[in-house]
C-alpha cells in the first residue's frame, strides 16, 4: 500500500547536500506548473513571515534566468535569490543554479559558488512525489544555509504564518 | 566547540547502534558502567569506549555518586541536533502547505472551456 508523505522530510545525503521530499495530491504536470509559472510560484514561495514577495520572474528554459525578491514589511530591507535554469525536462526534472542576493545585486549574475538545485517530479496514482536535492558545494556552506540562510536576519513569527495560511485557505 | 563541530560530534556519536541503545537505557535513568554493559555481549572496556564518545559529544555526563560513577543523559546537544534540521524542515513544510492550497485551488477550478455550461 502506498502511504503519502504529507509532511516534508529532510535528509543529508552527503556532507554538502540537503534533500527535501514531500508528496502532493496533484498530477505532476500541475506541481511542475507551480514551479515554473511565476504567477503560480509567487503564491507558494512563502515562508518568510513579515516579508512580502516583490519580484518573481522566471524563464524556465535551459539557460533561462529567474529572480525572486522579498521585502521586509517593517523596514523595507530586501533580499532574494537569482538563478539560472539548467535542465528543464517537463514535467519530470527541473534543475537550476541559485545564488543568494543580499539585496544589492540588482540584475548582475554572480559567478561563484552557486547552490545546485535539482527537483524531480514522480507521479504515482495521482500523487506527485517532489524531491529537491540541494548541493551547496561544501559542508560549511550547507550548514550555514540550513542553520541561518533561510531565516537570516528575519524574525520567525509562527503566529503570523498561521494567519497567512488561514487567509489563503479563506478561513 | 563551535556549534557546527558540536553537531558533528552529536551525529557521529549517534551513528552507532550500541551508543543509541545506551542512550535509550539512560533515558530511563542513571546507570553504572556495569549496568550499562549487562544487556550487551561486550566487555566493560568496550562499553567504556562507547561511553567516552558519548561523553565527549556532551550527550552523557557522570552522576554524583563517586563509588558507582553512574552515567546520565544530557538532553542539550540532542535537542540542538534535532532542532537544527527541524527548523529547516518547517521552513519547507510551510511553503509546501501553501503549495498544497494552491494545487487544491487549481484542481477545483473548472477548466476554461467554451463548451462548459454555467
Amino acid at each position: 500500500m502506498t502511504t503519502m508523505n504529507t509532511k516534508a522530510q529532510v535528509s543529508l545525503p552527503s556532507d554538502s547536500e540537503v534533500e527535501v521530499t514531500r508528496d502532493f495530491r496533484a498530477p505532476r504536470t500541475l506541481v511542475w506548473q507551480a514551479h515554473t509559472d511565476p504567477k503560480l510560484a509567487r503564491r507558494w514561495l512563502v515562508g518568510y513571515p513579515g516579508w512580502s514577495m516583490t519580484v518573481c520572474e522566471m524563464d524556465a528554459r535551459p539557460g533561462g534566468k529567474y529572480r525572486w525578491r522579498w521585502r521586509s514589511d517593517e523596514d523595507g530591507v530586501e533580499f532574494g535569490f537569482l538563478g539560472e535554469f539548467k535542465e528543464v525536462d517537463k514535467p519530470a526534472l527541473l534543475s537550476h543554479y541559485q545564488y543568494y542576493d543580499p539585496g544589492n545585486f540588482d540584475s548582475a549574475m554572480p559567478l561563484d559558488n552557486p547552490c545546485k538545485i535539482r527537483n524531480s517530479f514522480i507521479e504515482t496514482d495521482g500523487i506527485t512525489t517532489l524531491t529537491t536535492r540541494m548541493d551547496f558545494g561544501s559542508k560549511e556552506a550547507r550548514d550555514a544555509a540550513v542553520s541561518t540562510g533561510m531565516t537570516d536576519g528575519m524574525e520567525v513569527n509562527y503566529e503570523g504564518l498561521d494567519r497567512i495560511f488561514a487567509e489563503q485557505q479563506g478561513k | 566547540m563551535k556549534p557546527s563541530e558540536r553537531l558533528d560530534a552529536t551525529f557521529a556519536a549517534l551513528a552507532d547502534p550500541t551508543r543509541r541503545a545506551i542512550l535509550a537505557r539512560l533515558a530511563l535513568g542513571e546507570a553504572s558502567v556495569a549496568e550499562l554493559a549487562a544487556p550487551f555481549d561486550m566487555s566493560q572496556p568496550a562499553i567504556s569506549k562507547h561511553l567516552k564518545v558519548l561523553e565527549q559529544a556532551g550527550l552523557i555526563s557522570r552522576g554524583q555518586d563517586a563509588q558507582r560513577r553512574p552515567r546520565k543523559i544530557e538532553g542539550g546537544p540532542m535537542q540542538e541536533a534535532v532542532a537544527w534540521l527541524e527548523e529547516y524542515r518547517q521552513f519547507w513544510e510551510r511553503r509546501y502547505e501553501a503549495l498544497d492550497t494552491l494545487l487544491g485551488q487549481l484542481q477545483a477550478k473548472p477548466p476554461k472551456s467554451k463548451r462548459k455550461r454555467h
